[in-house]
């Protein structure tokens, strides 16, 4: 027997990941909780029939929500983590000493003790002594801070469940006024190619655009996540991502890592032109090319001509140009 | 069951008649050569892909299995009756042309051409349409006042007296239960007085549905004794908008025929399944499951009422404020925000909620935003609510905004609205309206509640409110002109 485990990225595309064996499955106060041993990705955590992280690339999404704000801040103190069930975000924050107290605030207590039983090189962390793990809604605890966080993380889920309430300006709002001086917020951005996904960086970016003084995109490449390519925002009113990058600092730190690394960090910020539009401009991939349904083009050609003429007179390159000097 | 407790019978809640023929009727795969047009979905495939197959095909006409909601004897009248069972009713009709023709029904039912009505002037807009058709005679209770709140009450249990004494040919008390804001009069006892000098009492609860099914919250029309009353389920209950009941008591056993024959008047004879099987289904879910489910939306609406005090600026009333009186009990399932000393009108917030965060409520006036909480609420959808009065105190937040103090205008009232609607009237531009006698009615909508009636003098105090609420940005309506800007008034005066 094959047992094959497939999300839809799409209505009309599927990944399927060839399973060895479910280890867990519940459904708790919040979602449908999965555990699989998988042949090519070892342990795979799945939300609601959605892919949160594999044993074998989870260094690569958990480094980069980690270490690019924590090379940019000169001196966090306190950190908080919205979500992160899994511990993966944790185990990278504990990593630096000079941090005196993490919190992590976690909805769903079973994400956590699930991760802890069959995750345990990535749940390493919730034993540190300065974490404080709480379990309860992001939104209700953030909203009740005032200038108490340097850094804050949001690792959450997609916006269509749980997550839900981590997509809102209210929450970007109330995390501004959490943040102290000079804070910086990351939160995982969804994915800039199908249509679900990119809708939402779109509107994300919108709403944070008009909260913090500087947000920026940057990119990784995530295998088991939709097209395997994801997004991350940088916000914050004080630093910008590259400009008060200092890598030398962060290399005198020693800390070794697998993906993230201080050229990248400045390449991460280069996105793609289609990403740049999709963010600054709202227009959504779907609606650029064509393909013939049933006789006819979709998408109609109205919608078509007025993205193509959009696209091709009016994309803000200052941004791009922006990187580059930043590059140089 | 009801709350009111024990019934006479006790007719099975589980059932639903209406839905189970729709089911029977789409189990048969009939074939239809009637109307509606698009035949099951069939010839609409574009409407049927957007609100779904499944929909379309339940939407038919009346036919013998599915009974006629114009004399209905079969599936509908069960639906009704088990209404009427879990309302603590003493017979109920299903009402598809919304509560606006409920509340007409009672009107015109209990007042022929020329006969009064006691009811406060902070009633809804179909109220005041209801006085036209009907040619009745409107007394007028004004509302008492929460000077600090500004908001209108209800009536007072004195003034309705008074209103009794000195109009003693009246033929009905009307009465809102509650109000927009969750403020519910002594109703018990208004109905004593009024049943004494042989006066009908007419409830409106447009956004009552609730009160019949949690013991915490304030006492339903029927359970007071109402003849009758005007039940928006589809407000606080889940069936689809425009479903309504029209709920009547045991008084009024021997006029139900009549009551009948006027809803009859201007109702659809095409009544929709859609409507109707949300009404059955509603009910049959609120009998078995309402208690509970009330109970939940009460604590979200309290949990709410305290997180949002403790933000600062804001004011979430409720209960505490009831006087004995004209705010006699709190419907704890609204959520009603005083703003305007955070330094934002309540208009204004509402605005932001919409525009900024995706938070769409019920409506905003000068000094007050409401919320209203009902069995579709998530704990999510909640603190999304409270985080975003939270953030726009932060970004907007300020000293005390100046407002005017009274929200409610008394009214001058020189001629019914009937003579005045049908009076012959000229068009003028607002400001030069003033002493003249209006023909037809200004609101803010939402609520609705009009602050010029037909029949009313407009007086400056009138023409400034009206000025001051467009400024704030609420939306103006009721005039033959879309703008808001000219006003029909009656060429004698």
């Amino acid at each position: 027997m094959e047992l094959w485990f497939s999300e839809y990225h799409s209505p009309d595309i599927k990944i399927s990941i060839r399973v060895r064996k479910q280890l867990f499955s519940q459904y708790s106060d919040y979602q449908h909780i999965q555990v699989f041993d998988t042949y090519e990705f070892g342990r795979m955590l799945v939300m609601d029939n959605v892919i949160m992280m594999s044993e074998k690339d989870e260094f690569i999404y958990h480094e980069m929500i980690v270490h690019v704000p924590m090379a940019v801040h000169p001196h966090a103190r306190r950190a908080l983590i919205i979500g992160g069930g899994d511990g993966g975000a944790l185990r990278e924050l504990c990593r630096y000493d000079d941090l005196e107290e993490i919190v992590m605030v976690e909805i769903d207590r079973l994400a956590v003790e699930v991760s802890k039983k069959y995750l345990p090189t990535v749940a390493a962390s919730f034993d540190d002594p300065r974490v404080t793990l709480l379990f309860e809604d992001g939104l209700r605890y953030v909203r009740r801070c005032r200038d108490m966080f340097d850094v804050i993380i949001v690792d959450s889920t997609d916006p269509f469940g749980p997550g839900e309430s981590l997509f809102t300006k209210e929450f970007y709002g109330n995390c501004s006024h959490a943040l102290r001086d000079g804070g910086i917020l990351v939160n995982q951005h969804e994915g800039p190619f199908f249509h679900n996904e990119s809708t939402e960086a779109a509107a994300t970016f919108k709403k944070t655009s008009q909260i913090f003084r500087h947000v920026m995109v940057y990119q990784a490449h995530i295998p088991v996540y939709p097209a395997g390519h994801w997004l991350f925002g940088f916000m914050s009113d004080s630093y910008h991502p590259l400009n008060d990058f200092n890598p030398e600092r962060w290399l005198a730190r020693g800390i070794r890592t697998n993906y993230y690394n201080t050229s990248l960090h400045r390449g991460a910020f280069a996105l793609p032109t289609y990403v740049l539009r999709l963010l600054h401009e709202g227009v959504l991939l779907d609606r650029v090319y064509k393909r013939v349904v049933e006789g006819g083009i979709w998408p109609p050609d109205d919608q078509l001509a007025g993205a193509q003429a959009h696209d091709m007179d009016e994309i803000d390159f200052s941004e791009i140009e922006r990187y580059g000097e930043d590059d140089a | 069951m009801n709350k009111s407790g024990a019934q006479p019978f006790s007719p099975d809640q589980t059932k639903a008649p209406i839905l189970e023929a729709l089911l029977d009727y789409r189990s048969r795969r009939m074939v239809s050569f009637d109307v509606p047009g698009h035949k099951q979905g069939r010839g609409n495939e574009e409407l049927a892909s957007f609100l779904g197959k499944q929909c379309l095909s339940v939407d038919v006409n009346s036919m013998k299995m599915l009974d006629t909601l114009i004399h209905p004897t079969g599936v509908i009248l069960e639906a009704e009756k088990l209404a009427a069972d879990a309302f603590g009713a003493d017979s109920c009709f299903f009402m598809v042309n919304g509560t606006t023709s409920a509340v007409q029904a009672m009107i015109l039912s209990c007042c022929s051409p020329g006969e009064k009505i006691i009811m406060p002037r902070n009633v809804h807009r179909s109220s005041i349409n209801a006085l036209i058709l009907a040619r009745a005679v409107p007394v007028y209770v004004n509302p008492s006042l929460d000077k600090d709140l500004g908001i209108p009450l209800a009536m007072s249990v004195k003034d309705v007296e008074m209103a009794i004494r000195e109009h003693p040919d009246a033929k009905a008390v009307f009465v809102n239960n509650p109000t927009y804001y969750g403020v519910c009069p002594n109703l018990k006892e208004i109905v004593r007085i009024a049943h004494e000098a042989r006066m009908r009492v007419l409830v409106d609860e447009a956004h009552g549905t609730h009160l019949y099914f949690q013991k915490e919250l304030p006492v339903s029309a029927m359970e007071a004794g109402a003849d009758m009353s005007a039940v928006s389920l589809h407000k606080t209950g889940g069936s689809l908008t425009q479903s309504s009941l029209l709920l009547l008591g045991p008084s009024m056993r021997e006029d139900r025929g009549y009551v009948h024959q006027i809803i009859n008047l201007t109702q659809t004879t095409s009544a929709s399944y859609l409507l109707l099987s949300s009404l059955d289904i509603t009910r049959r879910n609120l009998a078995i499951r309402g208690d509970t489910i009330y109970r939940r939306v009460i604590e979200f609406a309290d949990y709410a009422r305290n997180e949002i005090n403790q933000i600062g600026g804001y004011d979430a009333f409720g209960s505490e404020r009831c006087d004995g009186d004209a705010f006699f009990a709190f419907d704890s399932c609204k959520l009603p925000v005083h703003t305007i000393r955070m330094g934002l009108s309540g208009v204004e917030v509402y605005d932001i909620l919409r525009d900024e965060y995706d938070i769409q409520i019920e409506f905003g006036d000068m000094l007050n935003c409401l919320a209203i909480l009902s069995v579709g609420d998530r704990p999510v959808a909640i603190e999304r609510l409270i985080a975003a009065l939270s953030d726009i105190r932060f970004r907007y937040g300020g000293e005390p905004a100046k407002h005017l103090v009274n929200e409610y205008i008394p009214p001058v009232v020189v001629m019914t609205p009937a003579a005045a609607f049908y009076a012959s009237s000229e068009q003028l531009p607002l400001d030069a309206c003033e002493g003249r006698i209006a023909s037809e009615s200004v609101m803010c909508y939402p609520p609705g509640i009009p602050i010029l009636a037909p029949g009313e003098r407009v007086t400056p105090e009138v023409l400034s409110y009206i000025r001051f609420a467009r400024e704030k940005g609420s939306k103006m309506t009721g005039t033959e002109d879309e703008a808001v800007e000219k006003l029909y008034v009656t060429n004698e005066s």
